[in-house]
């Protein structure tokens, strides 16, 4: 990108507007997401900065808003802070439940995609497959049907079927955010098997392994970072996922994408922002996690970067 | 070989085993084939199972209305047919046909039929959703179902004279049937008149194809905002040393791995009139405090917040395929006399045009299929067709009108997905 000596004027000058376009142009893509961070510790209930937070005073900024995502929906939110208090707080706060149910319901679904997905994905990348291209269209296809579509459908279906009165908590909700997730897990796995040397499995039968131990002791180590980030895509699915929670799932599963969603219908708070931040950290993790295993994946694939 | 040119056929090549090479073959490729088949079955089932079942069951839906032909009872599940003697006197006379009296009095008995299933309101119901106002007409003469006497015909127009009504005999007769495209028809801002010919609904009541127009325009709007605003990106990052753009990068698949709700929150953050884009510009004395932009609850902030939302789907498969261009072409024709603009244009451009096409479709794909964000920041007028949807599902409860829209919505986007399968390959799709 480097600007050749021999460039003319004009040349320059375009170069230079063009680096400060792109740069306004990534300040698009990452300021929405970064600014909720600073007016999270807001000691004020407004979603602009005050003097205060501008001239970076401490007493401007609180965090008021994190504690009343540990302390909403408590008993006794103002008794002393010891473990009573805790317990108190793990056992009924709105936000803390609302997190156990997300990650119990991402937990299963997650698992359901990625054993089903990484299964499909093997069969869908050998060459022998029969009607290749429409089982895939099939299979991706929950990604592009309009989720709204999707909700309607399984509350249909669901209720046809009356399925809340199986017994097994979350049962809906987990099912439908596994079809959410399986896309994610069938595109990233079956990049990785994209040039996988399939001379590598043969000489793994060859020398007597089963299959099954080709599969554990060749094919998975190989695909393996591909499994991770396609199981790390569909919790992801599943934890960021509301309209579904909303059509079919019980009035006790409150997910943490439903409280958010009823809290910016309603009365939009700090607190939102304060959930808000904590999610955008978790998503830097994640997003650290999957670019440290797509290095590893070409790393072992032979692909280095040039 | 020699044996075999001469004869005319190929002599018999068989495996160790005495197998015919051509049969051994064909078994361990149909062997491998079903392998590879049954690898995929358990999740194909699963899909099928939990996401094209119930999707196919809401379409049937569209079609399919028994509100007036048959009653379940919610506690036992018990179903009954309702409406009998009417529909039978629909059956006997053709479309058209003055109410007689013995229409009346079929109607009459089938009030009787309603009253004891407490089912009034459910027939009322469907009637309503073509022609409002009959529901209360329904409970109404129901609950005086076994004071009406003969003649029928007057007992019913001392009720309300809109029983005469011959739309209304129409909707009933259409209605009677449980399948019908009248509720496509509503979708598409048509009726039916009186003899049952298809007619444009008043213009004030167009509120579907208005809808699907803006959700079409909208979404080319957006497109072409992620295609202006990811393109220039989408070069940068694919030109610069891998070491630096892997870093950028992190600038577009953070967005891609944040929660919708958390940017749509943060639009909201900024965008509102207390907002900080507000203040700042109020700030900088661009901007008079009274006169604060309306840059939410209107299609702007529709808009802006879904360009926002769907541009790494622009950029990266832009930036997947500009990675590999080889930049001689480039230096080749600038030695060759181009100017920079002249070899931009008819060397580098024509070699994206692939990354613009997947872009473009995908972003428009899943921008006409947008529910979350206009619901929260789009106020009136930046509602999309998915809304309209769900109003349909949860508030005016128009079960089978909510499913038409539904299916068009269904059908336009498969045909999308077709011709991305066509043109790209979902293959290709790439995610970071």
């Amino acid at each position: 990108m480097a600007l050749p000596n021999h460039a003319s004027t004009l040349e320059r000058v375009w170069h230079y507007t063009y680096l400060v376009i792109c740069a306004l142009i990534f300040l698009f893509l990452i300021a929405p997401i970064l600014v909720v961070i600073p007016l999270s510790f807001n000691i004020e209930p407004y979603f602009t900065f005050t003097e205060k937070m501008l001239k970076l005073d401490p007493t401007g900024y609180s965090m008021r808003w994190y504690d009343l995502l540990l302390t909403f929906g408590m008993t006794d939110p103002d008794a002393t802070r010891n473990a009573s208090w805790w317990a108190d707080a793990w056992a009924n706060a709105n936000w803390i439940n609302a997190a156990k149910n997300s990650v119990i319901i991402g937990f299963f679904s997650t698992l359901i995609a990625t054993v089903l997905g990484t299964v499909a994905a093997l069969g869908l990348s050998r060459p022998e497959m029969p009607y290749r291209r429409v089982i895939m269209a099939i299979l991706i296809s929950p990604m592009i049907v309009p989720i709204i579509i999707v909700a309607t459908g399984l509350f249909f279906f669901y209720s046809s079927i009356s399925i809340q009165d199986w017994g097994i908590p979350y049962l809906g909700v987990v099912l439908a955010h596994a079809t959410l997730g399986i896309p994610f897990v069938i595109i990233t796995v079956t990049a990785t098997l994209v040039g996988f040397d399939h001379s590598l499995t043969r000489a793994a039968a060859n020398l007597g392994a089963d299959p099954v131990t080709t599969f554990r002791r060749v094919q998975m180590p190989l695909i393996l970072p591909g499994v991770i980030s396609g199981a790390l895509f569909a919790f992801v699915t599943s934890f960021d996922e509301v309209v579904v929670v909303l059509f079919v799932g019980g009035l006790d599963e409150q997910t943490i994408p439903r409280q958010m969603w009823n809290g910016i219908r309603e009365q939009i708070s700090p607190a939102i922002l304060s959930v808000a931040t904590i999610l955008v950290i978790i998503s830097i993790a994640l997003l650290t996690t999957v670019e440290l295993l797509r290095r590893r994946s070409e790393r072992l694939r032979g692909i280095s970067p040039s | 070989m020699t044996d075999a040119t001469a004869n005319g056929a190929p002599a018999k090549l068989t495996t160790a085993d005495g197998k015919p090479l051509k049969a051994a073959l064909a078994s361990a490729q149909s062997h491998a084939r079903r392998r590879a088949f049954f690898l995929v079955l358990p999740l194909l089932a699963f899909i099928v199972i939990t996401f094209v079942a119930p999707i196919g069951q809401m379409l049937h839906r569209s079609f399919h209305n028994d509100g007036f032909t048959m009653h379940e009872d919610i506690g036992s599940g018990v179903r009954t047919p309702i409406m009998t003697n009417l529909k039978a006197w629909f059956d006997a006379n053709p479309a058209g046909t003055e109410p007689t009296e013995e229409a009346f009095a079929a109607l009459a008995a089938d009030m009787v039929v309603l009253r004891e299933l407490k089912a009034p309101g459910q027939a009322g119901t469907r009637i309503n959703y073509e022609l409002s106002g009959s529901r209360s007409m329904f409970t109404k003469a129901a609950r005086k179902a076994n004071d009406l006497e003969a003649p029928f015909k007057d007992a019913f127009l001392d009720l309300d004279k809109d029983w005469n009504n011959p739309d209304l005999w129409r909707v009933m007769r259409d209605a009677s049937s449980a399948y019908t495209f009248n509720f496509y028809l509503a979708a598409l801002d048509l009726t039916r008149n009186a003899d049952g010919s298809i007619e444009q609904v008043n213009e004030n009541r167009q509120v579907y194809v208005t809808l699907f127009s803006r959700t079409l325009l909208l979404s080319i709007l957006i497109t072409v905002l992620t295609f202006m605003l990811g393109y220039p990106i989408a070069h940068l990052l694919a030109t610069l040393p891998l070491r630096y753009s892997n870093l950028l990068m992190i600038l577009v698949l953070l967005p891609f791995w944040t929660s919708l709700l958390v940017r749509t929150t943060s639009w909201m953050v900024l965008l509102q009139s207390q907002g900080v884009v507000n203040d700042s510009l109020v700030g900088m004395g661009l901007l008079d405090d009274e006169n604060r932009l309306q840059m939410m609850y209107n299609q702007m902030g529709t808009v802006i917040a879904m360009t926002h939302i769907l541009l790494p789907f622009m950029v990266l498969p832009l930036y997947s395929v500009m990675r590999p261009i080889n930049p001689s072409y480039v230096r080749a024709a600038r030695s060759l006399g181009a100017t920079s603009w002249t070899a931009f244009r008819r060397i580098y451009f024509p070699q994206t045009v692939p990354g613009i096409g997947a872009g473009a479709l995908l972003v428009f794909i899943l921008a006409v299929g947008y529910y979350i964000t206009p619901a929260l920041v789009g106020g009136a007028d930046g509602q999309l067709i998915s809304n309209l949807i769900a109003f349909h599902m949860q508030k005016s409860l128009n079960w089978s009108l909510a499913a038409a829209l539904a299916a068009l919505l269904l059908g336009g986007i498969l045909i999308l997905y077709w011709l991305y399968d066509r043109l790209i390959g979902i293959d290709n799709l790439k995610l970071g």
